[in-house]
């Protein structure tokens, strides 16, 4: 029987012997090359990073490899960023380059620092998630493939943060993201009536419906949804398995823009709409990868250097941001939500 | 190893980026259940759906979370995934490991489950993907003996995550790794037997760059920042002038509140400090010159949470500034206080965000003993429909 409530193991005792000597004494960083940060201590001591990619679904072999690599180069310790990248740590600059062509040939580049594309933040999809929209991996592996340069390179005006959700659940800050896919539904969900009179709780699925659309129907001891309310969130489908949302024929993923967590400059912001809709086209979604191309090639040419997507549009403005990436503005960018006044242009100031 | 034809996630070996599809290939070598959910996956692309049915409730003894449930739709014809749970593995703080720690998990998963993992899930759980319900428990066993617990799911607390922090980063302005571990050791019971109205998040960040996204993500957001001025280093600011860094555009011109100034001719950077937001913008630029003061504490904010179900909202302030220190009675005293009163009120699927908002900030603010300031709004109100307390007028 196994011991519970132990917690996880203590980190201290996960810390490389140059980590636990200097922590909390960092000094200063800078960034060597794309993927490699140097820190310095206020004891004068000096620790490289070494930042590789991972598609953060791996198999216990990758694991394995990767610690082989922590033992010949680092003293056997590593960790794992809030990106899904694995960094290794060295006290021998000489160790640098040698662990680089080490991590190559297991096909893993270096980079994701400074002005550059970080690994995407991202959900399950069609590998493990019962309420996908769309597939997760897949379109990152796709979209990575695609921005590959712009991982080992740091050449954008700024960093660039990319995040999937396989539906508007959002697991991962995909709501605050420079550029953010969101997998989307676009019908009503169907109701198993018998099935759902078998199974669910029906005052928690009206509750779960954001727009108030569904209502009990005690005659069928299960529900009503009115169709002009629903705007196809899922919620419903989370709470019964009877409501069904999935419709290969109209799912897909909607891109939104703009947003950010860091405090750095403007406060953090919310991503917003520049897509509604893209088909799902595996395995590649060639129109997602075009269309994530196109806002950053866009952004790349036009931003000023330090200027995320979001501060980069608020400079030039929406109207500009349409122009300029050639998206169509239709009404589905106008929200009709709770908050959405607040969004309407109350000035006469605009641009053409 | 089956010779099942795989074209459409072969596509997905192609290319630059690592693959997830190799990954899975090089599990299914070894493990029937990952070589069928590369069947059930290439059959997801045939048709673009899942094939997952609703989680079952399936666990380990003594909790009621750390384990989502995961059925096929196609278990016939996939009869290795027709149960395929998860188990979420508590992660330790900062996601360092040794190499020999990985290497247990790795034994332990290769043992019960499919071998294959996410390193590591949004939350910040390792993430072992795909077992039977009859292995979760042997596989809890070993995990334990290994030194790991599990993570939270469901209406409970989810496992709580930081930054790397001190451990590496000048910035850090709060011990993020011992904080997340203190967190995560007193509200164990929490986070194993899920008893809320939904899920709560905490996460912690050194600074305001928010490197966990602590502010868009966590109920329960701990920000590191500092009350005093930024420490300056005039010889470090010159080099980098020196060295062709056009300071006022990149630094001078971009502070949010303009409390810099750049006297290029004596070659001077000087702060305003009390116009300062502490944005960390200049220091982001300038690492080697500039740091954060040496007053150092945390701002707590509350309501972070993505769009389910009433929108989504970044977290608010609610103590600008709190001194964290071990062993950080008040910070676990204001998520005691917070979380009761949020299991008091709030109703099924209501994010404690949520609550606050459907009940008013000064319900909150006064149940948790805290005084309103400035520092929580960006503005006061507009309107004029606010309420008074019954003892703040004349009943006469």
């Amino acid at each position: 029987m196994a011991r519970t409530d132990i917690g996880p193991p203590h980190y201290q005792e996960m810390l490389p012997p140059v980590i636990k000597e200097n922590y909390g004494k960092w000094q200063y960083h800078e960034i060597l090359r794309p993927g490699v940060l140097k820190h310095v201590s206020e004891n004068g001591v000096v620790v490289f990073t070494v930042r590789a990619a991972s598609p953060r679904l791996v198999s216990v072999d990758f694991i394995r490899d990767v610690a082989d690599l922590a033992d010949k180069f680092c003293g056997g310790f590593l960790r794992f960023t809030s990106r899904h990248n694995v960094e290794f740590l060295l006290t021998d600059e000489h160790q640098v380059e040698p662990l680089i062509t080490a991590l190559a040939a297991k096909g893993l580049p270096v980079g994701g620092t400074g002005n550059s594309v970080s690994n995407m933040i991202h959900t399950q999809g069609w590998v493990h998630c019962h309420t996908p929209a769309t597939d997760a991996s897949g379109i990152v592996k796709a979209v990575m493939d695609e921005l590959y340069e712009h991982f080992v390179e740091m050449k954008l005006p700024a960093k660039l943060r990319l995040a999937l959700a396989c539906c508007i659940n959002m697991c991962g800050a995909v709501h605050c993201s420079d550029i953010a896919i969101c997998g989307i539904h676009r019908v009503p969900p169907t109701i198993d009536h018998e099935l759902f009179a078998k199974v669910s709780e029906t005052p928690s699925v009206v509750a779960a419906c954001p727009t108030y659309a569904i209502k009990p129907n005690p005659k069928t001891k299960s529900i009503t949804i009115n169709e002009e309310k629903c705007m196809y969130c899922g919620n419903c489908y989370t709470m019964s398995p009877a409501v069904n949302i999935m419709n290969p024929a109209n799912d897909g993923v909607a891109i939104f823009v703009g947003g950010k967590v860091s405090n750095s400059r403007k406060p953090p912001m919310f991503s917003k709409l520049a897509i509604p809709y893209l088909p799902n086209n595996p395995p590649r979604w060639p129109e997602v990868t075009e269309a994530v191309k196109n806002i950053v090639h866009v952004w790349a040419t036009n931003a000023r250097p330090g200027e995320r997507v979001g501060e980069w549009i608020e400079r030039v403005g929406w109207e500009r941001f349409f122009k300029l990436t050639g998206i169509p503005f239709t009404d589905k960018h106008i929200d009709d939500f709770t908050l959405a006044p607040t969004t309407f242009r109350s000035t006469t100031n605009f641009k053409y | 190893m089956t010779d099942r034809k795989t074209p459409l996630l072969d596509e997905l070996e192609k290319g630059p980026w690592p693959s997830f599809v190799t990954e899975i290939k090089r599990a299914g070598k070894k493990s029937a259940k990952a070589e069928d959910l590369l069947g059930q996956l290439e059959k997801s692309f045939e048709d673009k759906t899942g094939y997952w049915k609703h989680g079952g409730i399936v666990g380990v003894r003594g909790y009621g979370g750390g384990v989502i449930g995961r059925y096929s739709q196609k278990g016939e014809e996939f009869p290795n995934v027709a149960e395929f749970h998860t188990v979420r593995v508590n992660q330790p703080a900062g996601w360092f490991y040794t190499s020999d720690t990985l290497r247990k998990i790795c034994d332990i998963w290769e043992k019960h489950g499919s071998g294959l993992t996410n390193l590591h899930g949004s939350t910040g759980d390792l993430i072992l993907l795909g077992t039977d319900t009859s292995k979760l428990q042997p596989c809890f066993d070993d995990l334990s003996d290994a030194g790991f617990d599990l993570g939270g799911s469901g209406g409970g607390l989810r496992t709580p995550s930081c930054c790397v922090g001190p451990a590496r980063c000048e910035y850090a302005c709060i011990d993020t790794l011992d904080v997340t571990h203190e967190i995560t050791m007193a509200f164990q019971d929490y986070i194993h037997r899920p008893m809320w109205p939904y899920k709560f998040k905490i996460k912690v960040s050194g600074c305001g760059n928010d490197c966990v996204a602590a502010i868009a993500r966590a109920d329960f957001t701990i920000i590191g920042t500092w009350r005093d001025a930024i420490r300056i280093d005039d010889a470090a600011v010159k080099a980098y002038v020196d060295s062709g860094m056009d300071i006022s555009k990149m630094v001078v011109q971009k502070c949010p509140t303009s409390a810099l100034e750049w006297d290029a001719t004596n070659g001077k950077l000087t702060l305003c400090a009390e116009d300062c937001v502490r944005c960390m913008h200049c220091i982001n630029v300038m690492p080697k010159a500039l740091r954060p003061g040496v007053e150092k504490g945390a701002s707590i904010l509350v309501g972070g949470k993505a769009p389910v179900v009433q929108g989504a909202m970044l977290s608010w302030v609610i103590v600008p500034f709190m001194k964290l220190e071990p062993p950080y009675e008040d910070l676990k005293d204001l998520i005691t206080r917070i979380t009761e009163w949020w299991d008091e009120h709030g109703k099924s699927r209501e994010r404690l965000g949520e609550l606050i908002y459907r009940k008013g900030m000064r319900y909150f603010l006064r149940d948790m003993g805290l005084e309103p300031t400035p520092q929580m709004v960006m503005a006061p109100r507009t309107n004029p429909y606010w309420f008074w307390w019954p003892e703040e007028v004349n009943k006469g």
